[in-house]
């Protein structure tokens, strides 16, 4: 793991001068990956606004290979690419030691990109996909996804007398790719660069498929200061809203344990997507329950706590 | 839960999006099953916000091949449904729109058209899936497609689209563009009493008596309320009039055919065209959407310089009316096609003149709208 001033010497491979918002946070992220991935990498990327911002007409801000995609197949199309490099290389047409990582938002992982993914995976392409998960459709003006977390009011899930914002809990998607038993699964944040970083190094080391889910905090759809893009990123881990665990050949590890986890409130509070949560308690409150439980779960996943959770403790009495 | 907000009578200030949502909300849509594109979420954000006023269900699927799946499973549980879309979006609905089409299904699809192939343009207009509208789901079939020119018309036309839904079992498409799309104009929504709607037609039949694709001489079987006892059966496979499958040439024969009759031999009730200066025409302009408009003005340069030219324009695009193209290619010099894309419809203009009139078409890739003047030129080349 290089150290930050090692990393600062290296070539930032996404120009500046791209047109992400202020304060967006999906560009820190692919520098962040990039700065641990080096030059020999190709870049897919689905539709979504990571797409848009870096790739204006007459520009591009990658300085790597880059090929777009349509909004659901980025993990087929980088499928492709990885098996023509390989083919190439064993005719010894391609020398140098090539990396592929695709690159999707919630929408083009969570929903609309799933099978072409958890195809990707189950054949075992050479590949590292990254989520950027702002949890919503933050490109075509904020709309729920099956990332969105319950109580967060969007344009297709507005709070008002009807619903609290999304009914639903967000789709545990880490855990799913971890299901595919591929060789390494993490979740990550910007705010914790380092980890981010040592997870992208180790997923890139792996001869198979990786995927890693970056929180990716959006000021225009969660409504918080754009200067505070890394602190709700900070606030998600703290709070276990978002816990940073890897997947490393079925071996479960957290990799940052918060010292005192905070309540949801800390993450909800600071942000106007959550506004209606203050008369809904009850919202709220599934909300910080689910949270707890995915805590608990990873917990005994990484070997520090029981599995079951609630049902066990009824079963016990019974006994 | 209020019927009240049904319809929103009244004059107001609309996009066409917003339109096209209110045309659903007052044609009765109860479920929309959806997924964000540009440039047509509006439409959906809409109608996350008005269908849960009256009772309805508001859907955001996963994609567009779930909410086109949505929305045929709604109409069979007995809802008014409808989705909208955009290029990729349209696309990856194809071939559920043949499920729906076989299936003989009743419900709304709306295409607000932007630039392509691919991703394309996504926030600038184009007119480019009119083919795609009549062929893009594999195998043979007719469709129902408007194409609304303004705000106004895309409320009308959704409320028409849902009608014709009802009145020929079929999904209707609503092909309308970005430009319409985003565009603000002044939309009057009529009070309830004076909307025209057609009802499902359910059947009188008894259980066990009905079958879901028997029907008479107008070949548009009868639908049956989900709960009232009915048990069916559907498929997308060639099927029988007991909707099972039967895989032989003779069923296929049967099947495809009544497809295409109960379309075409109603064409003449479903086609709809505004003909603008058409007395004296020699040159007839044919077009529709946002084209019209922009031809509108061609046409009317071209008239201040002393062209006889009219316009034919296209307010049900499929089924094509091709008798009324025989009839003019009869009698006049030259059409002109105007449209966003190079040349879909003019081919099925130049099919139907066969040679008895100069064919033209003014061609746009789309991002952008014609120049007038070059329509008015094209035009006056036409007339010479």
């Amino acid at each position: 793991m290089p150290s930050i001033k090692e990393l600062s010497k290296r070539e930032e491979l996404l120009t500046g001068g791209h047109r992400a918002c202020a304060g967006c946070a999906a560009t820190i992220i692919v520098r962040q990956v990039l700065l641990a991935a080096g030059k020999d990498v190709v870049v897919g990327c689905s539709t979504g606004c990571l797409e848009v911002v870096t790739t204006i007409f007459p520009y591009t801000a990658w300085k790597v290979p880059f090929i777009h995609n349509a909004f659901e197949n980025v993990a087929s199309t980088v499928s492709g690419v990885e098996s023509s490099y390989r083919s190439l290389k064993r005719q010894g047409k391609i020398t140098r030691d090539m990396r592929f990582i695709a690159f999707g938002g919630d929408g083009g992982t969570y929903d609309i990109g799933l099978q072409a993914l958890s195809g990707a995976a189950e054949r075992g392409h050479r590949m590292l996909y990254i989520c950027y998960d702002n949890e919503a459709y933050m490109n075509t003006g904020i709309q729920r996804s099956s990332a969105t977390p319950i109580g967060a009011a969007t344009s297709t899930s507005p709070a008002g007398d009807k619903i609290p914002g999304k009914t639903q809990y967000h789709k545990d998607m880490t855990k799913i790719m971890a299901a595919h038993r591929i060789p390494y699964v993490a979740q990550a944040s910007p705010s914790h660069w380092n980890d981010l970083v040592k997870k992208v190094e180790k997923a890139l080391a792996k001869d198979g498929p990786s995927f890693i889910n970056i929180i990716s905090p959006c000021h225009r759809g969660w409504r918080y200061p754009m200067e505070d893009t890394i602190e709700m990123a900070r606030l998600a881990v703290e709070t276990c809203f978002w816990p940073l665990y890897e997947c490393d050949e079925g071996t479960w590890a957290i990799t940052y344990t918060p010292k005192e986890k905070l309540p949801l409130s800390e993450f909800t509070e600071r942000q106007g997507r959550f506004a209606y949560l203050k008369d809904h308690p009850e919202v709220y409150k599934s909300g910080q329950d689910e949270i707890d439980r995915r805590w608990l779960e990873i917990q005994a996943l990484a070997g520090i706590g029981n599995l079951c959770v609630a049902p066990c403790e009824e079963a016990g009495d019974s006994n | 839960m209020g019927e009240e907000r049904r319809v929103l009578t009244g004059e107001h200030f609309l996009t066409g999006d917003h339109a096209c949502a209110e045309g659903g909300m007052a044609a009765g849509c109860m479920f929309f099953g959806g997924y964000p594109i540009t440039p047509s979420t509006e439409i959906a954000e809409r109608m996350s916000l008005r269908l849960p006023e009256v009772g309805g269900i508001f859907i955001q699927m996963e994609d567009e091949m779930a909410s086109m799946n949505s929305i045929l499973g709604a109409a069979w549980g007995g809802w008014k449904s409808m989705t909208c879309t955009s290029g990729p979006g349209f696309s990856l609905m194809m071939e559920n729109l043949g499920l729906g089409i076989v299936l003989e299904t009743p419900t709304v699809l709306v295409n607000i058209q932007r630039g392509g192939p691919s991703t394309g343009l996504p926030t600038l207009s184009g007119q480019a899936d009119m083919m795609q509208a009549k062929w893009g789901s594999h195998g043979d079939y007719e469709i129902i497609a408007l194409a609304p020119n303004s705000p106004q018309e895309i409320f009308d036309h959704t409320i028409k689209a849902f009608n014709l839904a009802e009145q020929y079992r079929t999904p209707v498409l609503v092909m309308s563009d970005e430009s319409v799309g985003h565009m603000t104009e002044k939309v009057i929504i009529p009070p309830r009493e004076e909307l025209k709607l057609v009802p499902r037609n359910y059947t009188k039949k008894k259980p066990g008596e009905y079958l879901p694709f028997e029907c008479g001489e107008d070949e548009i079987p009868e639908m049956v309320k989900a709960g009232d006892g009915y048990k069916i059966h559907i498929t997308g496979l060639t099927h029988d009039k007991r909707g099972y499958p039967d895989i032989s040439a003779e069923a296929q024969d049967w099947m495809v055919r009544h497809l295409m009759n109960k379309i075409q031999k109603n064409k003449k009730k479903i086609i709809e065209v505004e003909r603008i200066n058409m007395d004296d025409a020699e040159v007839v302009v044919v077009s529709y959407g946002i084209s019209s408009r922009v031809a509108h003005r061609g046409m009317d340069l071209a008239r201040k310089t002393g062209v006889k030219v009219g316009m034919l324009r296209l307010i049900t695009v499929w089924p094509f009316p091709d008798y009324m193209i025989k009839e003019l290619a009869e009698r006049v010099k030259a059409f002109v096609t105007v449209e966003l894309n190079f040349g879909q419809i003019a081919l099925e203009v130049e099919r139907y003149v066969a040679g008895k009139a100069k064919c033209y078409l003014v061609p746009h890739a789309g991002g952008d709208v014609h120049k007038p003047e070059d329509i008015a030129e094209a035009i006056k080349e036409a007339a010479k």
